[in-house]
C-alpha cells in the first residue's frame, strides 16, 4: 500500500469539504473493496476520508410506500433488519447472500453502489425497484445512476447519503454465486409494482442492466411460459476464464425463469424472497 | 498517527503509520500472534477478530479505522484458565489439523453463536463459516465443534447435540 493520510471527519459536511479540497482523496467506508485495491497498489489516494461512523449515513426506516436505508448500513444490518424483512424481504435475502459474514459486517450499501462492481448484488435491487439514490448534492433516479463498469453518475466529492426503495408489491432475487468469491456470475432481481414489472440483471454484463424484453412479456403475462424463446444477446455479456458471454447470457435467462416460477402464485414451495405473488 | 484501541480488555495507545493493517498491528505491535495472516486478500478468514462486537477480517481493516474501538482476538476468548466454550469444543472434537486456520475459525464460530442460532443444520453452519477456509479441509470436525459449542452455550435449545457432536470424529 502506498503511503496515505487517514482522516476521520466528524460530519458529512466536513467529509465533503475534505474530498473537495483534496482531489486525490478517496472516501473510505467499510473498505471491503478499497482496502484490497490499495494493498494491490491499484490506487494511491492522498487521503482516506473515513465516513464509516457518520451519523448522517445511518438508519433504516420505512413509511407506507418507501423503505429508506442509510448509505452506511452494513450488509449484515440490512440482512437482519426487521424493518427490511417486513417491507422488502427480497432485499434482506439479497444482503444475506453478499460475500461472507465477516465482509457483511463491514461492507455498506453506499460503498457497494459507489463502487458499482459489475457483479455486485445491490445494483440489481436498486435498478429493479426503481430506487432513488440521495447524495450530498442531489437525488438520482436508479435509471440514471448506473453508467457502466465501475462507473456511476456520482461526481467527485459527492457522497451517497441514503437510498429510498419504493415498497414493491412483490420482489425477488436469485443469483448464481461464483463458488470462490461469492460474487454473482449472474443475478436477477424482479420487482412488481401495480401492473409494472422491472427485471434487472447483474453479473452478466459490463454493468447492471434492465432486461426490457423480459419486462414487456412479463407485464402482459407474469409466467414462465411468457419467456419462452426469449434470449439475451450474448454480444454484450462479459467473458472471463470462469464463464463465457454465451454461458452468462444463458445463466441469466435460466435464473430469470426460475425466479418467475418462484414468484408465481401457487408455485410449489413458494419463495422466501418474495412477498405476495406476481403483479397485482 | 496516534491510535487508541481496547484490545482484550486492555487499552493500547501507539503511534502508527496511517496505512498499517489491523492484523499487522495486532501481530507486530502488540505481539498478539494468535491472529494469523493466511491469504492477505480477505478470502481465508485466518485473521478474523472481533471489532466492536462484529467478526471482521483484520487484514482488510486499517488499524486507524479501528481506533477508538474494542478488539477481541483469539487470545481474549478464554477467561483466565477457563477456555471459551468454542475453544473447548474445538479441543474435544479435534476441530483442526495443522491449526493455522483455527484462531479465525473460532472467532467466526464465536460470532455465529453470539446469539442462539435458529438452525444448526449443515447449510446453516456452512453459511456461517463461508468466510473461513481450512486448507487441510478438516471441515467435518470443525462442523462437529460448532454443534458441540452450541450445545454447551445453549443447553436448552441445542443440548441434545452434546453427545452427538462429541462423537464428531
Amino acid at each position: 500500500m502506498y503511503a496515505t493520510q487517514y482522516v476521520r471527519p466528524a460530519t458529512l459536511d466536513d467529509a465533503v469539504a475534505l474530498l473537495k479540497t483534496h482531489p486525490e482523496a478517496r472516501p473510505l467506508s467499510g473498505g471491503m473493496t478499497l482496502i484490497p485495491t490499495l494493498k494491490q497498489r491499484l490506487a494511491a489516494p492522498s487521503h482516506l476520508v473515513d465516513i464509516w461512523r457518520l451519523d448522517e449515513l445511518q438508519g433504516i426506516s420505512a413509511s407506507e410506500a418507501v423503505l429508506k436505508i442509510g448509505a452506511g448500513a452494513r450488509h449484515a444490518e440490512v440482512a437482519h433488519s426487521p424493518v427490511v424483512a417486513q417491507t422488502v424481504p427480497a432485499l434482506s435475502h439479497l444482503a444475506g447472500q453478499i460475500a461472507d459474514p465477516q465482509v457483511r459486517n463491514r461492507g455498506t450499501l453506499g460503498g457497494s453502489l459507489a463502487n458499482n462492481d459489475p457483479a455486485a448484488d445491490y445494483p440489481a435491487a436498486v435498478l429493479a425497484l426503481g430506487a432513488t439514490v440521495h447524495t450530498s448534492e442531489r437525488s438520482i433516479a436508479a435509471d440514471d445512476y448506473f453508467v457502466g463498469m465501475f462507473e456511476t453518475a456520482l461526481r467527485p466529492g459527492e457522497l451517497i447519503v441514503a437510498v429510498e426503495f419504493p415498497i414493491a408489491h412483490s420482489a425477488g432475487y436469485l443469483k448464481y454465486r461464483h463458488p470462490a468469491s461469492g460474487y454473482a456470475m449472474a443475478g436477477v432481481f424482479i420487482a412488481c409494482s401495480g401492473s409494472d414489472v422491472r427485471v434487472a440483471i447483474t453479473g452478466a454484463g459490463p454493468g447492471v442492466f434492465r432486461w426490457k424484453e423480459a419486462e414487456a412479456r412479463l407485464r402482459d403475462d407474469f409466467s414462465v411460459g411468457a419467456l419462452r424463446n426469449l434470449h439475451l444477446d450474448c454480444a454484450g455479456m462479459q467473458g472471463d476464464p470462469h464463464a463465457s458471454p454465451r454461458y452468462r447470457a444463458n445463466l441469466a435467462e435460466v435464473l430469470t425463469r426460475r425466479l418467475v416460477a418462484q414468484m408465481t402464485p401457487g408455485a410449489e414451495g413458494g419463495a422466501p424472497t418474495t412477498r405476495g405473488g406476481g403483479p397485482a | 498517527m496516534n491510535i487508541e484501541l481496547h484490545i482484550n480488555g486492555r487499552t493500547v495507545r501507539r503511534e502508527v503509520d496511517d496505512r498499517i493493517l489491523l492484523a499487522e498491528f495486532l501481530r507486530h505491535h502488540c505481539g498478539l500472534t494468535g491472529t494469523h495472516v493466511g491469504c492477505d486478500t480477505s478470502q481465508c478468514g485466518a485473521c478474523t477478530v472481533k471489532l466492536d462486537g462484529a467478526a471482521v477480517k483484520s487484514c482488510t481493516v486499517l488499524a486507524a479505522q479501528a481506533s477508538g474501538g474494542s478488539v477481541t482476538t483469539v487470545e481474549g476468548l478464554a477467561q483466565g484458565n477457563t477456555l471459551h466454550p468454542v475453544q473447548e469444543a474445538f479441543v474435544q472434537c479435534h476441530g483442526l489439523q495443522c491449526g493455522f486456520c483455527t484462531p479465525g475459525m473460532m472467532m467466526a464460530v464465536e460470532h455465529f453463536l453470539r446469539s442462539c442460532p435458529a438452525s444448526l443444520d449443515d447449510e446453516a453452519i456452512h453459511h456461517a463459516l463461508e468466510g473461513n477456509i481450512c486448507r487441510c479441509t478438516g471441515y467435518v470436525n470443525i462442523i462437529a465443534a460448532v454443534r458441540r459449542a452450541a450445545a454447551a452455550m445453549y443447553p436448552r435449545e441445542w443440548g441434545h447435540f452434546a453427545a452427538l457432536a462429541g462423537e464428531g470424529a
